[in-house]
């Protein structure tokens, strides 16, 4: 601790007053740090390592080198929660731009009522996605739910239809679920990127004679760029990771087509209890989304050296 | 006479009849979900097995639902309380932790300051349903598994590369002065933190806690894994039970209680700070 003091006083005391400094700044940050150590670092790199052991819950674990990745390029039931994963993902992110976009314009300019739209749309956002799952899979129950009785009281459907019976019709009330959960918030996002656009460009435009498709082509896309990429990858990474929708509402759905990759993670590790295989699998999740956000920082950065 | 100023009035009329008709059957669709849930949640035992049309109680308001949901696990009470306590123990943590490391960040130089906040931030690229298990071992291990303080310490991690963030963004904003003036009257350390600093950064400390009360009261699947005994679960756990039903047969009633009652305090804090809410999500959103 004491140094010999052989310099002058002044940088001395400059020295140990910026050391004082530093020492209290890692004692603020030092909270933050320990649990992202203890509650994040940690377990990635402990991921990592269970995935290279077969590690049952009870009995020691045994160092199996790459064996649970080789068996994981042969499990088809992986690959069919990887396609069906993939499949959710780009039909809820089509649905899900195909309002919250028409949404975006609809509550853009100011007008009376507009802010109590905008909250009404958005309140679904707030609310956990099990407590939606909950509620739409009373709504969707064919005895007692809203949707079956409904449809066939106005006459739309002869008798009642089990939505959540065959696959189809299941996948699309959950689509239909998530829209309706998701959408306002998407809406929001595309709404800052369309108030950024200057109103005096889209007013040039009109002058100039553009109609309001090819403004929106040639202008509003181009200049909400960032916004959209943005929107896009926050849609996507939040479905690949979809599981409290299949779980509560599906059950992993009828003839368990409704696995998704983290809902085959969950069954293998905490079902079955196979937690090597599980960190292997969880492995590969992370790196698919590590790849994304990848993705997402060169889409971002594109957007920004075109102007 | 038609004038043309009135053909462009009457167009006009026209034009804002259609879109708030747009509006209400958009905000309709939106909430009916809610209310129709809600209003159902009234109905008496006879009726709450029946599909909901009309969704009111049509003969007299019952809390039937109500006491159908407690006969579950502990009673909604108990699973209520977890939840409470989860949630508000996430905010009072969180904040504490990210008022502390966003003033360490705005204000001191130290080493490797830019790697550890990049690392907190980066924690968001990764998912944390791919760390479940070796959360699960290290709780363990900590002798916190199946404990709601072990839970609240994984939802404080989840939220702090966000609230971090916006805590330092918050401190960048006060100007140093006050800081310096405060110092010359005395006060320093936790004391110039908390007496003089905190009133100015309470918009961000508001931001904070309402995203980590949202989502520590709407996690689902780290609840689900954590914990592994009846009397701790939170609500969403235990409407997994509600929802499994008892001898194959679910009680309609007891769901729409169920998800009244974890739906309405989100919808209640939203409302009631939804500009804090709102600029959250644009810090994020611009970010």
């Amino acid at each position: 601790m004491t140094m010999p003091i052989a310099a002058s006083r002044p940088p001395r005391a400059r020295r140990r007053k910026r050391n004082r400094s530093g020492l209290a700044g890692l004692l603020y940050i030092a909270p933050a740090m320990a649990l992202v150590t203890v509650f994040f670092v940690i377990p990635v790199l402990f991921t990592l390592w269970m995935s290279f052991h077969r590690w049952p819950l009870l009995g020691a674990p045994r160092w199996i080198g790459l064996g649970n990745y080789t068996r994981m390029l042969t499990d088809a039931r992986f690959f069919t929660a990887l396609g069906f994963t993939a499949h959710y993902t780009v039909v809820v992110t089509i649905a899900i731009f195909a309002v919250a976009f028409p949404l975006a314009f609809f509550v853009e300019k100011q007008r009376p009522f507009v802010s109590a739209y905008r909250t009404i749309i958005f309140l679904p956002v707030v609310v956990g996605l099990a407590s939606a799952s909950l509620l739409w899979v009373w709504l969707a129950n064919v005895d007692s739910g809203l949707f079956a009785p409904l449809f066939q009281a106005l006459g739309l459907t002869n008798g009642r239809v089990n939505l959540l019976a065959t696959f189809d019709m299941a996948f699309l009330t959950i689509i239909v679920m998530v829209v309706w959960k998701i959408a306002g918030f998407t809406m929001i996002i595309l709404l800052t990127g369309l108030q950024a656009i200057p109103a005096e460009l889209t007013e040039a435009a009109r002058i100039d004679g553009a109609r309001r498709w090819q403004r929106f082509r040639y202008l509003t896309l181009p200049l909400m760029r960032r916004t959209l990429a943005l929107a896009l990858i926050l849609s996507i990474t939040g479905s690949i990771l979809a599981f409290d929708q299949f779980y509560i509402m599906t059950s992993g759905g009828p003839q368990n087509r409704m696995i998704s990759v983290v809902y085959y993670i969950f069954n293998q590790s905490f079902v079955s209890f196979n937690l090597g295989y599980g960190a292997a699998l969880s492995i590969a999740l992370l790196a698919i989304l590590v790849a994304i956000s990848i993705v997402q920082l060169w889409l971002l950065k594109v957007g920004d050296d075109r102007p | 006479m038609t004038t043309r100023r009135d053909i462009r009035a009457r167009r006009a009329f026209w034009s804002r009849i259609a879109y708030h008709g747009v509006g209400i059957g958009t905000a309709f669709f939106f909430l009916a979900p809610f209310l129709v849930s809600f209003l159902a949640s009234f109905r008496s035992n006879k009726e709450n097995g029946l599909p909901p049309l009309p969704p009111w109680p049509t003969s007299g308001i019952s809390i039937d639902a109500y006491r159908a949901l407690d006969g579950f696990g502990s009673g909604v009470w108990q699973h209520t309380v977890n939840s409470l306590v989860v949630s508000f123990g996430t905010v009072v943590l969180t904040v504490a932790v990210s008022v502390l490391a966003g003033y360490g960040f705005s204000r001191y130089r130290f080493p490797l300051k830019n790697a550890l906040f990049v690392l907190i931030i980066a924690t968001l690229m990764i998912p944390f349903q791919s760390i479940l298990t070796p959360l699960f071992i290290i709780l363990a291990k900590l002798g916190l598994n199946n404990s709601l303080f072990g839970l609240m310490l994984i939802y404080v991690t989840l939220q702090l590369p966000f609230s971090v963030f916006m805590m330092r963004n918050a401190f960048d904003a006060v100007p140093k002065e006050i800081e310096e003036a405060a110092r010359i009257d005395g006060a320093r350390d936790l004391k110039l933190l908390v007496r003089v600093l905190m009133p100015l950064v309470m918009p961000g400390v508001a931001t904070v806690s309402i995203f980590a009360f949202l989502n520590a009261w709407n996690e689902f699947l780290a609840a689900l894994v954590l914990l592994s005994s009846n009397e701790n679960y939170t609500l969403p756990v235990l409407m997994t039970a509600v929802r499994a039903g008892r001898l194959g047969s679910i009680n309609w009633g007891a769901v729409q209680a169920g998800v009244t009652v974890m739906v309405v305090p989100c919808l209640f804090v939203f409302l009631l700070l939804q500009r804090y809410y709102m600029r959250g999500l644009m810090a994020g959103a611009v970010k």
